[in-house]
């Protein structure tokens, strides 16, 4: 009976594995099987630079998800007040809306003639900042959400120990509470970064330009057809790919 | 001295009731109540853990404004509250490394009180693959090697098998003497509380019932919680000496027998149900047997078919017997009777 479950469920996750997998592959084989316009896309700066700007706005984007994320997911995991559904919920709001909302929301705010952009020394519109600001927005509930979680496992009894023992407050949220949820917030900084890089939508509507790997996929499918933009989209999966593997291999080897 | 004055609190559904305490220097104080009385949150409000009405004083200072890291207060937890991410040696040296200490003099006091609670081979262990008594030592040698002026313990043997229970209460005893410490302990355990104990108090549903010397309590309770709790009949205290593997207690000139080989001044305990009382002599395998007059005849409350009978036999010891038997034995106050029981139903400690 057992083994004929886990045969049944073998062949379900076998079909999920088949759906993920055949359209990536299939990318990627086609588009390296047309070498020409691979091989012109690979050597092609404009395009390695969109796809580096891409990592590197995202990675921008996670460390200050982190910056300001992780203080916010210790102060919800440790305290109860009167409204935290209400905070909990306006959280995981980004992750909801549509990205074009997303991104007219933020051009209110960061646009030229917006809230902060009017008065902002820092453009935001058609440059780095904008890509990053973007990117942060739709990011950052994962980053808070796993590290909440990752605090709410860590016993708070530890932490009073810690206390009796003469640890101020900040000394033992680095040496004993961030440690023991460091797997957490490591695993949500990963899907913070993962989520920034692959957004679209609220990017182009503030910032087109510069353009990031995303945006020159697009630009490259309405400009010059399908075939361009699949070498791009195959690069930047490669890379993307890559990242990921490394990613998984430095978590399994800190546990 | 610690004193404890007007202490009242609500954290959710627990509270405690204006609580008023005194704990002198070198005093071991054993705060006894059931789980869910609010012992835990009274040893945290001393610790700083919590906000209070009501103040708290050491040496006729009031603390309340000396935040948790200042108090200078080592705190035990029932759970040991070891900190996973560091190994046994870094757990005991977290306070001393938070006050700055040199590193040979970190190592000293670490390689120091190892050797006190016998868990130097352990230094080098990771703390999750450890047993609950070697967990507890480390607990214990965390807290002490900051020299602290005052040890709270939260049920520091409710996890632990009984032989490491006796070793840890040896250890508590010894240091607790050789320190002079403030101890405050909380356990639901009244045996446990009264072989510890220069003074204990009783605590329910946030309020301190009674607060005294263990047997002026236990003689003399003051409510009737205090007298169900700590409800033990035919609790004793005598002179104990271990001849031919057999331990004879002396009490009040009578001879008890124990199979428990505790030796000097002892407390013990017999359980009502344990002992057997006949008309006539019995010859029988049981250590202790003693020919007496009852001196009391009552019902209890809540169990119809028992009948309890107070047997004077130099001790005054309280049998539990079926209605039937009370019946057929037909007893009545002042008749002679014979009790009997168990060297291995007397419980010492």
């Amino acid at each position: 009976m057992k083994e004929k479950l886990i045969i049944a469920f073998a062949i379900l996750g076998a079909l999920v594995l088949l759906f993920i997998l055949i359209p990536l592959a299939n990318l990627i084989l086609s588009a390296i099987f047309d070498t020409q316009i691979f091989i012109e896309n690979l050597t092609d700066e404009v395009v390695l630079k969109s796809i580096l700007l891409s990592f590197l706005s995202a990675f921008l984007a996670t460390l200050l998800a982190f910056i300001f994320g992780v203080p916010l997911a210790y102060f919800l995991a440790r305290k109860n007040f009167y409204g935290k559904c209400f905070i909990e919920g306006l959280i995981d709001v980004p992750v909801v809306v549509p990205h074009t909302v997303a991104g007219i929301a933020l051009l209110t705010v960061f646009g030229t003639h917006g809230l902060i952009g009017q008065f902002s020394f820092i453009r935001f519109v058609d440059a780095i900042p904008g890509i990053i600001i973007a990117m942060l927005f739709v990011s950052i509930p994962f980053i808070i959400n796993y590290s909440r979680e990752g605090f709410e496992s860590v016993d708070v009894r530890l932490e009073n120990a810690a206390r009796t023992l003469g640890a101020t407050p900040f000394y033992v949220f680095l040496k004993i509470s961030f440690p023991l949820a460091f797997r957490n917030i490591f695993v949500g900084a990963v899907m913070t970064w993962a989520r920034a890089m692959s957004e679209f939508g609220a990017i182009v509507m503030i910032a087109y330009y510069p353009m990031i790997a995303t945006t020159i996929i697009y630009d490259k499918f309405l400009t010059t057809g399908l075939d361009a933009s699949r070498a791009v989209a195959a690069i930047l999966l490669i890379f993307c790919l890559l990242v990921f593997i490394l990613l998984r291999l430095l978590i399994k080897k800190k546990k | 001295m610690l004193k404890i004055q007007n202490l009242s609190l609500k954290l959710g559904k627990f509270e405690l009731k204006n609580i008023n305490l005194e704990v002198n220097q070198g005093e071991y104080f054993v705060i006894i109540g059931e789980t869910g009385a609010g012992k835990t949150i009274l040893l945290e409000c001393i610790a700083g853990l919590h906000k209070y009405s009501g103040k708290i004083f050491i040496d006729g200072i009031d603390i309340g404004n000396v935040p948790i890291e200042k108090r200078n207060i080592g705190l035990v937890y029932q759970d040991y509250a070891l900190f996973p991410n560091l190994n046994v040696r870094d757990n005991i040296k977290f306070g001393l490394k938070i006050r700055k200490f040199r590193e040979e003099m970190i190592n000293e006091y670490v390689g120091e009180i190892s050797k006190i609670l016998k868990i130097s081979y352990l230094l080098n262990r990771n703390v999750e693959t450890l047993s609950g008594g070697e967990k507890q030592r480390i607990s214990l040698a965390r807290a002490l090697v900051i020299n602290p002026k005052i040890l709270l313990l939260d049920e520091p043997l409710a996890a632990l098998d009984p032989n490491t229970q006796n070793e840890i209460k040896t250890f508590l005893k010894k240091i607790h003497k050789e320190r002079n410490l403030i101890t405050i302990h909380i356990t639901h355990n009244f045996e446990e509380a009264i072989s510890l104990a220069d003074c204990l108090a009783i605590i329910h549903s946030g309020e301190i019932l009674q607060t005294g010397k263990s047997d002026e309590i236990f003689r003399n309770p003051k409510s009737e919680f205090v007298a169900k709790f700590t409800g033990a009949e035919n609790l004793f205290e005598g002179i104990s000496r271990v001849e031919n593997g057999i331990a004879i207690i002396d009490v009040n000139g009578i001879k008890i027998y124990s199979t428990n080989l505790n030796e000097g001044n002892v407390h013990f305990l017999i359980r009502p149900e344990n002992i057997l009382i006949s008309k006539q002599y019995l010859l029988s395998s049981a250590r202790n047997s003693f020919k007496g007059k009852i001196s009391q005849i009552s019902k209890i409350p809540n169990r119809e078919s028992i009948i309890k009978v107070v047997v004077d036999a130099g001790i005054p010891l309280a049998v539990f017997i079926t209605k039937q038997a009370f019946e057929e034995l037909n007893l009545n106050i002042s008749g002679e009777i014979y009790v009997y029981f168990k060297a291995s139903g007397v419980y010492v400690f």
